[in-house]
């Protein structure tokens, strides 16, 4: 049951998988910044470590960029929501030379998160080793307009944090084991099966290096909160711009009311949810007796 | 048809869910098990998280027990004095088992104890079963005479503080129904089940209770832990997903009317050996999980934990 499973999230999430079978991780050895223990460390993405100096930005390229939608309600019956990402290249002079690219990323608020490591002990299969990570998005989505590793220099990737395994944060105290990348390979590797990880490459369509749009789908399992988009303009794998907008991602209607009194009213809504199961276990017991009777 | 539950934060089928509700339901009409050690397995496998299911599944056994035991009011198959003494067990009982949950989580290994605390009770609970209910089975078959004795003596009866319950036709000290209840509070605080499985063959071997009124019995006990649980878990850990529970529910009463329908209809010994294979047949697969190379070895829990 559970191989059948696991097959439809792959096949749920196959065109997102399409692009890299195998290791699809990108080598991240030697540029992650380690503290004096020499383990990674990761700081907040949204915090680029250096800002963009004055100097670097002199191409005098702009990203102007907009989003389908700034807010996405969550109802009962919501099933995911697509958002179109679109915008321009503005530019006072002449274009530079090199390769013009697009890098667009929609990320959710973090959570802490442990992931664990089976091993076989006294012949059953048991939790042995865990890392935990302080903080780690629960959806993260990179669309680009080329192969990943060949459009963003990987030191680029390190300030801005952009791809897949700079996406995790601070492990939360230091780890137990001797190897941590294992284990935050397995964390992508999980999250790419069920979608909440996804690396779309080659599909944000750029027109004549100036016009660019892109689609990406919130999946149904979504958790609130404001949800962060970034817009990376590159060229020759440097990031030359960043555009960053909010999408607002809300509980609506009854969905809102009933996560309030869970939250704010406990007791009552515990006390609710057991008049429902009840009257319901009461009134279909009474429908099936005069059921029976006629 | 998609739906969006609000606390467990993940979308859903909700015709899924209705029918594992009813499959679930028939299963606590037919043997008076609520079939917790069903329905949390279940939701893990269709991605509810852990502890939302747990809780959830709690809500839905109440459900789920109060239709059946309505159901079992009506036939007079409910002992009300056994089952407030195994009651007040299972509360005091669910109480310190709650405490053991907290003390496994702070060491980390909550999944392993309660995968082979499954293991251990359903394979042996279930293999008893088999064993006895065969031999009651053949026995009835090919024997005119030899019935077995209605009413053995035994250590039970030697126990101070005797009550008569009518209904089961047994005068037995307190004490034993008491422990029951308590170790049945225990177990379904930990494994986060209704316990009924555990309780049903507890009821029959230790305390010879006749099986007619066990299955009553039990699911009145089941309706009060449960509820109790419920509200636990609500308060304390907001883990009720009250969307999830009525999708579930709308499945199980009318599941478990049918299969109080069906218990009537098929006879006791039959009834036990169905409930016997079902018992080995979840304890297999959880065997298996345990003994076989898991298809990842790593694993993501999400919060602090």
């Amino acid at each position: 049951m559970r191989a059948l499973i696991v097959a439809l999230a792959i096949l749920a999430g196959g065109p997102a998988l399409g692009q890299g079978a195998g290791s699809t991780v990108p080598e991240t050895g030697g540029i992650l910044p380690t503290d004096e223990m020499g383990w990674p460390l990761f700081p907040d993405p949204g915090q680029p470590r250096s800002p963009i100096e004055a100097e670097e930005r002199a191409m005098g390229e702009q990203v102007v960029a907009g989003l389908s939608n700034a807010s996405v309600s969550i109802t009962t019956s919501f099933d995911g929501s697509e958002i179109l990402i679109y915008g321009a290249v503005k530019r006072e002079e002449p274009m530079p030379e090199g390769d013009l690219d697009v890098i667009v990323t929609i990320e959710a608020p973090s959570q802490p998160a442990t992931i664990w490591q089976k091993q076989r002990r006294f012949g059953i299969w048991v939790n042995t080793e865990s890392v935990r990570i302080g903080a780690a998005p629960s959806f993260y989505a990179v669309a680009t307009s080329g192969p990943l590793d060949e459009i963003l220099d990987p030191a680029w990737d390190s300030r801005f944090r952009i791809s897949l395994p700079q996406a995790l944060r601070a492990f939360a105290g230091t780890p137990d084991v001797v190897d941590t990348r294992p284990f935050t390979e397995a964390m992508i590797r999980l999250r790419r099966q069920n979608g909440h990880y996804r690396l779309q490459e080659s599909s944000v369509t750029l027109v004549e290096d100036t016009l660019f749009r892109t689609d990406i789908r919130l999946p149904a399992n979504l958790i609130e909160g404001d949800y962060k988009t970034r817009i990376f303009l590159l060229r020759d794998g440097r990031v030359i711009d960043v555009y960053r907008a909010g999408i607002e991602v809300r509980k609506v209607g009854v969905e809102r009311w009933l996560y309030n009194l869970a939250f704010e009213q406990p007791l009552l809504y515990g006390l609710m949810s057991l008049a429902v199961a009840v009257a319901a276990g009461w009134g279909a017991s009474a429908a099936f007796r005069r059921l029976r009777r006629s | 048809m998609q739906i969006y539950l609000p606390i467990a934060e993940v979308s859903v089928n909700a015709f899924t869910l209705t029918g594992l509700g009813g499959l679930v339901g028939v299963m606590s009409g037919l043997f008076g098990v609520g079939g917790g050690f069903l329905i949390t397995p279940l939701l893990f496998f269709i991605g509810i998280p852990p502890a939302i299911a747990v809780a959830t599944g709690s809500n839905q056994v109440v459900a789920s027990s109060v239709s059946g035991v309505l159901a079992h009011m009506k036939r007079k198959t409910v002992d009300f004095r056994m089952g407030g003494v195994l009651l007040v067990g299972g509360l005091v009982g669910s109480g310190l088992g709650v405490l053991v949950f907290t003390i496994l989580q702070r060491i980390g290994q909550v999944e392993l104890v309660v995968q082979l605390c499954y293991v251990v009770f359903l394979g042996l609970i279930g293999g008893m079963m088999l064993q006895e209910s065969v031999r009651a089975l053949s026995r009835s078959r090919n024997a005119t005479g030899g019935r077995r004795r209605s009413h053995q003596h035994s250590w039970i009866h030697r126990w101070p503080f005797k009550v008569k319950f009518r209904t089961s036709g047994l005068y037995i000290s307190v004490i034993p129904p008491l422990l029951v209840g308590v170790a049945v509070g225990v177990l379904a605080a930990i494994m986060g089940v209704g316990g009924g499985f555990i309780m049903v063959p507890a009821m029959i071997y230790l305390l010879g209770m006749p099986t007619k009124v066990v299955v009553g019995t039990s699911l009145f006990q089941i309706t009060f832990v449960t509820a109790f649980t419920t509200l636990m878990h609500a308060v304390n850990y907001n883990t009720v997903d009250v969307m999830l529970a009525v999708l579930l529910i709308v499945g199980g009463v009318i599941g478990a009317q049918i299969g109080t329908t069906l218990g009537a209809r098929l006879r006791a010994e039959q009834l036990r050996i169905l409930l016997a294979l079902l018992v080995l047949a979840v304890c297999g697969k959880l065997a298996l999980d345990l003994f076989l190379t898991p298809d990842d070895l790593f694993s993501i829990a999400t919060g602090a934990g």
